[in-house]
C-alpha cells in the first residue's frame, strides 16, 4: 500500500463509492418512493401546493430546505425519465428512475466524504511515522465513510442521511476547528434540511452560547459573566434566523406555516415505530407485556379487560399499555428533556472546549434516541457517527463506540428483510465489526483491553441473536403463530446495549468534570 | 493491525463484489425458447436427477440433448446432481422433470447464486488466500494487497455471478494445483489439477505447462531413481483420479465414448460469436470458414496451436521452476485461446487466472491484460444486462490494482523486464521502452473505456450491425496477442535476478 501521506483518503472513498453502485438494483423500501414523489411533488407543482399536495400517502414532512433540494435533483432527474416527475405516477420505478436515485445518493454524498475529511484533519495525529493501517486519522475515515448503518440505510432501504451526516459531521468539524459561525450556520442549513436534527440543536445551542457568546472563562472553568459579547450573539442569531427566514419565509408569507409545521410534526403517530427502536420503551412495552401475562398467569387480571394486543402488531398506531400507565408525547418529552439535562449543565459550567460540545451532542442525541416520541432504529446513526470520532482518540471512548455500533447497527437488521440482502447485511455488518474492533484495539493497545469480559458476552450474545433471528425461526413452527418475536427480542437485546452505552457515556462526562479541575 | 483480519476483510469485501452483481440478470433472464447458460445449469441439475446415470450423455426421449444436453465432463454433472438434491427439498418444481423447463423466479434465482457463492467459498477463494499468503512474497500488506485484487478479478466475476457459470471450481481446482506445486507437493497438486479437468475439459489449456513442469521436474530429479519414482506416483495419482470420476461410465466402452464425443463437439465450425482470437479476427480479412472445409479448419488450428505452445512448454522441460511455470500457464492459455478450435469468449478466464498469479512480479502487464479480458467480453455483458456492474467492477479493479501494487509508480524498464527487447532489437536507436509501455498503457485504457461506451449507447450503422463487437474483440485481440508474445519473451529472458523467484522445493 502507498505510504504517501494522504494518498490513501480517495482510496477509502472511491472503494465506498464503488461499493454503493453494487446496490443499485438491490432492495429497496417504500422510502424510494417517498423520495421520487418528492422529486415530482417540487418539480411539477407550484411551491404554494408543496405541503399540500396529498395524492400519495407519502406527503412532504421534510422542512422546505429539502425541498428545494428535492427540486434541484429533479433538473438532472428530468434527463432521465421525465415520467417519475409526475405526481400520479405512483409506485413508478423504471430502470432510469432506480438508476437516477440510486446515483442521486451515491453523488451527493461527497458532502459526507468532505466532511470525513474534515474531521480527520482535526484527529490528533501521534508523533512519528507508524504504518498507515494504524493512524487515528485513518481509522477514522474507514469508521465514518465505511459504517454499516449508512451503507444499508442510505444504499439499500434507500434515505440520503450521508449527505445530511455531511453537514452535521462538516459543522462539528468546524467547531473543532474553532470556527464556530460556519459551524453554526452548516447546522441552521441542516435543521431545515432535515428536522430530525434538532435532538443534538440544545448542545450547539449551549455551546455555542457559552463558549463563543462568553469570550472567556474564570480560572476554574466557570463562566465569567463580564465577557459576554452582544456582538458575537447577534452575529449568531442572525446567521440562524436568516437561513430559518430563507427556507421558512416563503411559507410564513402565503400563511402555511401551520400546515407546514403539522407535516413536519405528525403527533398522530405512535409512540414506538412498527418496529420498536433499541430504547426505552421498547423495555417498557416488554415489561408491560409480560407482567400483563403474568397477571393473567396468576388470576390477578382478567384477560377480557386488557386491551388487545396491538403493539406487536406492527402497525404505525397508538395503542395502550395493559398494565403500566400509557405514555403520552409530553411525558416522553419530559423525560426527553430530563435526560439531557445534566449534559447540558454540564457544558454550561465546565465546557471543556470543543471535546466537551461533541460529547454533549452525542448524549443530546442518545437521550432523544432513548426517550424520543415515534423514534425510528435509523436515528442511533446520529450518536454512533460523531462517537466514531471521540473513540480513535481515547480508549474508554473506543470501548463504548464498540458497544453502541455494535448492538445499533444490529438494531437495522430488520430494516432489510428480504432473503437476497440477508448475505449482504451480514457481510457488510462482519466487515465494519472486524474493522472497529482490530483497528481501535490496535490504536489503544497501550492501554489494555477495551472492553470488560461481561461486555464482550453480552456482544457475543448478539451473534446467538442474529442466528436465533435470521436462520432458526423462520424455520421453526413459531413463525406462524408470533412472527414478530425476532423484532421483539432484536429491539429489547439491542436496547440493553444502547441503555448501557448511554449510561457509561453520561459516566464518562460527569466524572471528568471532577478530573479536569484537579488537573488545573 | 493483524494480518488475519486483513485478510478477512478483504475476502468479505470480495463477497459483497460477488453477491452485488449477482442481484443483477442472468443470462437468458426471461428469454423463452432457449434462455442461456443459466437455464442450461438448472436443466443440467434436472437431468441429472431425474434420469439414471447412463442416459445422462445421451440423447433419448426424456433427455432431449438438443435442449442443452450435458456437455461438460462428469464431475460437473456430479455437481449439478448435488445441486439438484438441495433444490428438491427446497422446491420440487425446480427440478421436475420436462415441467421445471425455463422456470425462473426469484427465489430460485436466489438459490442457483447461492450455489455460485457457495463453490467458491469452498473452492476457489481459499486457494486464491492460501496462493498470496505463502507463494507471494512482500510484506503482509503486499500480500493481502495482491489477493484483494486478485479475489476482484471482474471478468470472473462477471461471468459466474452474473452470466451466471460454475468457472470459480474448475479454475479454484487449477489454483489449488498450481498452489500445491509451488509448496512441492506435487502429486496432491496434480490430483486437483485433474479434478479440474474433470469439471471443464477447457482445463487442458492449462494441462501441457502442469505436464511439461512435472515431467521436468522428474528429469531434474533423475529419470533413472527417486525422478521415475516421483513420475510413476504422479502418474498413478491422475490415472486414479481420472478412473474414480469416471467410474460409472467405465462399464461399458459406449458410455464413456459418448461422453467424450458430447465434451469435444468438433463438429462445430472454427469459432462462434465474435470471439477475440486469431481465426474472428482474421476473419474480417479473409473469410477462412467459407475458403476452408471443416477438418482443415481443425488441423490448421491444431497446429497453429501446437507451434504456438511448444516454445514455452519446451522453456519449461528445460527450466522448470515456479516462475517458468506460472509464465508458461498464461503462454500455454492464450496459444490456446488464440489459436484452438470452438474457443469461447468466455476462455479467457483460463489465461486469467496465471496472470493474476503474475500480478505480483509483473504488475503493470498482469493487470492491462486482465483489463483487456474483461473488456473482451463486453458484448456479453450488454447482452446479459450486466452494464452496471461492469462498469463498477472493472472501475475498482483498475483503480484498486493501479494503486495497491504501484503499478504505475515502478515501472522502469528492469521492472517491466524489458531487457531483453533491447537485445532483440539492438540495431535500433536506445529508446525509453518503459516510457513507450506506460503510454501505451493509457492509450489502450483510454482505448477501451472509449469503446467501452460507444458499445454501450451509440447505435450502429444499419449496414454495419456488427461493427462494435468486431471493433471490441479486434482491439482485444490485439491486447492478448500483445500479451502473449510479451510474456513469451519474458519466460526466454533471463529469470527475475532477485527473490521473487520462488523455486518449488
Amino acid at each position: 500500500m502507498a505510504a504517501d501521506s494522504c494518498s490513501w483518503f480517495p482510496a477509502l472513498a472511491v472503494g465506498v463509492s464503488l461499493l454503493k453502485c453494487f446496490f443499485i438494483s438491490a432492495y429497496r423500501s417504500t422510502d424510494f418512493e417517498v423520495h421520487r414523489n418528492w422529486l415530482a411533488i417540487t418539480h411539477s407543482l407550484p411551491v404554494s401546493r408543496w405541503y399540500y399536495e396529498n395524492t400519495s400517502e407519502w406527503t412532504l414532512d421534510y422542512p422546505p430546505l429539502f425541498a428545494w433540494f428535492e427540486l434541484g435533483l429533479s433538473q438532472v432527474a428530468r434527463r432521465f425519465d421525465a415520467n417519475m416527475l409526475q405526481v400520479e405516477n405512483l409506485n413508478y420505478a423504471s430502470p432510469a428512475t432506480v438508476l437516477f436515485q440510486r446515483l442521486s445518493v451515491i453523488v451527493t454524498d461527497v458532502v459526507f466524504i468532505y466532511a470525513a475529511r474534515e474531521c480527520c484533519r482535526c484527529v490528533r495525529e501521534p508523533k512519528g511515522s507508524r504504518d498507515v493501517l494504524s493512524r487515528p486519522s485513518f481509522v477514522l475515515a474507514v469508521l465514518l465513510l465505511w459504517n454499516f448503518g449508512l451503507l444499508v440505510v442510505d444504499h439499500i432501504h434507500f434515505q440520503y442521511n450521508g449527505f445530511l451526516f455531511g453537514f452535521l459531521l462538516l459543522s462539528v468539524a468546524k467547531h473543532l476547528q474553532s470556527q464556530h459561525l460556519q459551524g453554526a450556520l452548516l447546522f441552521a442549513f441542516l435543521l431545515n434540511l432535515k428536522h430530525i436534527y434538532l435532538y443534538v440543536a440544545p448542545a450547539y445551542g449551549v455551546y455555542l452560547l457559552r463558549s463563543y457568546c462568553f469570550a472567556q472563562d474564570n480560572k476554574d472553568g466557570s463562566v465569567r459573566w463580564s465577557s459576554f459579547s452582544p456582538l458575537r450573539l447577534l452575529a449568531l442569531g442572525a446567521i440562524v434566523t436568516s437561513v430559518c427566514a430563507l427556507s421558512f419565509g416563503p411559507f410564513i408569507a402565503m400563511g402555511q406555516l401551520p400546515q407546514v409545521l403539522s407535516r413536519l410534526f405528525p403527533f398522530k403517530r405512535g409512540l414506538c415505530h412498527a418496529y420498536w427502536a433499541p430504547n426505552i420503551w421498547a423495555l417498557y412495552n416488554v415489561l408491560d407485556k409480560s407482567l400483563a401475562v403474568l397477571g393473567v398467569r396468576l388470576k390477578l387480571l382478567e384477560e377480557a379487560e386488557l386491551p388487545p394486543a396491538s403493539m406487536t402488531g406492527g402497525l404505525v398506531q397508538e395503542f395502550e399499555h395493559s398494565v403500566l400507565p400509557s405514555v403520552t408525547p409530553a411525558v416522553t418529552l419530559v423525560c426527553t428533556l430530563l435526560s439531557i439535562l445534566p449534559a447540558v449543565a454540564s457544558i454550561w459550567l465546565r465546557p471543556h472546549g470543543a471535546q466537551g460540545f461533541l460529547r454533549c451532542l452525542l448524549l443530546c442525541a442518545l437521550g432523544c434516541f432513548m426517550f424520543g416520541w415515534h423514534v425510528h432504529e435509523k436515528a442511533i446513526l446520529i450518536a454512533i457517527l460523531p462517537l466514531s470520532i471521540l473513540a480513535v482518540e481515547s480508549r474508554e471512548d473506543a470501548g463504548i463506540f464498540l458497544i453502541l455500533t455494535t448492538t445499533g447497527h444490529y438494531s437495522l437488521f430488520p430494516l432489510l428483510f428480504t432473503p437476497a440482502e440477508l448475505p449482504i447485511k451480514v457481510v457488510l455488518m462482519l466487515m465494519f465489526t472486524i474493522f472497529s474492533f482490530t483497528a481501535l484495539r490496535k490504536l489503544h493497545s497501550a492501554q489494555g483491553s477495551l472492553l470488560h469480559p461481561l461486555e464482550v458476552i453480552y456482544l457475543l450474545g448478539l451473534v446467538a441473536v442474529a442466528i436465533a433471528c435470521e436462520v432458526v425461526f423462520p424455520l421453526s413452527p413459531w413463525q406462524q403463530r408470533l412472527p414478530f418475536l425476532p423484532l421483539l427480542v432484536t429491539s429489547v437485546y439491542c436496547a440493553m446495549g444502547v441503555c448501557y452505552a448511554f449510561l457509561r457515556l453520561y459516566a464518562s462526562l460527569l466524572l471528568r468534570r471532577e478530573e479536569k479541575p484537579k488537573q488545573l | 493491525m493483524q494480518t488475519w483480519s486483513l485478510v478477512s476483510i478483504c475476502v468479505l469485501l470480495a463477497i459483497i463484489a460477488r453477491w452485488g452483481v449477482s442481484l443483477n440478470s442472468y443470462s437468458g433472464a426471461g428469454k423463452p425458447p432457449m434462455f442461456g447458460d443459466y437455464e442450461a445449469q438448472r436443466h443440467w441439475q434436472e437431468v441429472t436427477y431425474n434420469l439414471p446415470i447412463q442416459e445422462w450423455y445421451f440423447n433419448t426421449t426424456n433427455n432431449d440433448l438438443n435442449y442443452w444436453g450435458l456437455d461438460y465432463p462428469p464431475l460437473t454433472a456430479y455437481h449439478s446432481w448435488i445441486c439438484a438434491y438441495i433444490a428438491k427439498t427446497i422446491n420440487p418444481e425446480w427440478v421436475e422433470l420436462h415441467k421445471s423447463r425455463g422456470y425462473e423466479s426469484t427465489q430460485h434465482k436466489l438459490f442457483m447464486r447461492m450455489t455460485v457463492l457457495v463453490a467458491d467459498l469452498l473452492i476457489y477463494i481459499p486457494a486464491v488466500v492460501l496462493y498470496c499468503l505463502y507463494l507471494t512474497d512482500g510484506s503482509s500488506k503486499k500480500k493481502v494487497s495482491i489477493m484483494f485484487c486478485f479475489l476482484l478479478y471482474p471478468g470472473l466475476i462477471l461471468i459466474d455471478y452474473g452470466h451466471f457459470q460454475y468457472n470459480g471450481v474448475s479454475l479454484g481446482f487449477a489454483l489449488w494445483g498450481i498452489l500445491a506445486l509451488g509448496l512441492g507437493w506435487d502429486v496432491l497438486g496434480s490430483m486437483a489439477f485433474s479434478l479440474a479437468l474433470n469439471y471443464k475439459q477447457m482445463e487442458l489449456y492449462h494441462a501441457l505447462p502442469f505436464f511439461c513442469y512435472l515431467l521436468g521436474k522428474c528429469i531434474k530429479t533423475g529419470l533413472i531413481g527417486r525422478g521415475l519414482f516421483l513420475l510413476v506416483r504422479i502418474g498413478v495419482t491422475v490415472l486414479a483420479t481420472f478412473a474414480l470420476c469416471w467410474l460409472p461410465f467405465l462399464a461399458e466402452p459406449s458410455q464413456a465414448m459418448q461422453v467424450v464425443r458430447r465434451i469435444f463437439p468438433v463438429a462445430r465450425g472454427l469459432f462462434e460469436d465474435k470471439v477475440a482470437n486469431t481465426w474472428c479476427s482474421l476473419n474480417t480479412l479473409i473469410k477462412i470458414k467459407s475458403i476452408l472445409s471443416g477438418d482443415s479448419q481443425l488441423y490448421l488450428s491444431l497446429a497453429c496451436t501446437l507451434l504456438a505452445v511448444l516454445p514455452s512448454c519446451i522453456r519449461l522441460l528445460t527450466k522448470p521452476t515456479f516462475w517458468h511455470f506460472k509464465l508458461a500457464l498464461v503462454n500455454s492459455s492464450l496459444a490456446f485461446f488464440l489459436f484452438s478450435f470452438q474457443v469461447h469468449e468466455k476462455s479467457i478466464l483460463l489465461a486469467a487466472l496465471p496472470a493474476c498469479l503474475l500480478l505480483n512480479d509483473l504488475p503493470l502487464m498482469a493487470l492491462w491484460f486482465l483489463q483487456a479480458s474483461t473488456f473482451s467480453m463486453l458484448p456479453l455483458f450488454l447482452k446479459d444486462g450486466l452494464l452496471v456492474p461492469y462498469i463498477v467492477t472493472s472501475l475498482g479493479f483498475l483503480f484498486f490494482s493501479i494503486y495497491l501494487l504501484s503499478a504505475l509508480d515502478h515501472c522502469s524498464e528492469d521492472k517491466l523486464r524489458l531487457g531483453a527487447y533491447n537485445k532483440l532489437f539492438y540495431w535500433l536507436p536506445k529508446m525509453d521502452l518503459a516510457f513507450i509501455v506506460r503510454w501505451k498503457f493509457y492509450i489502450s485504457i483510454a482505448a477501451m473505456v472509449g469503446l467501452s461506451i460507444a458499445t454501450a449507447v451509440l447505435i450502429p450503422p444499419p449496414h454495419l450491425p456488427d461493427l462494435f463487437p468486431v471493433l471490441v474483440s479486434t482491439t482485444a485481440f490485439l491486447h492478448f496477442l500483445g500479451t502473449f508474445i510479451h510474456f513469451n519473451v519474458v519466460q526466454f529472458s533471463e529469470p527475475p535476478s532477485r527473490k521473487s523467484q520462488k523455486k518449488s522445493n
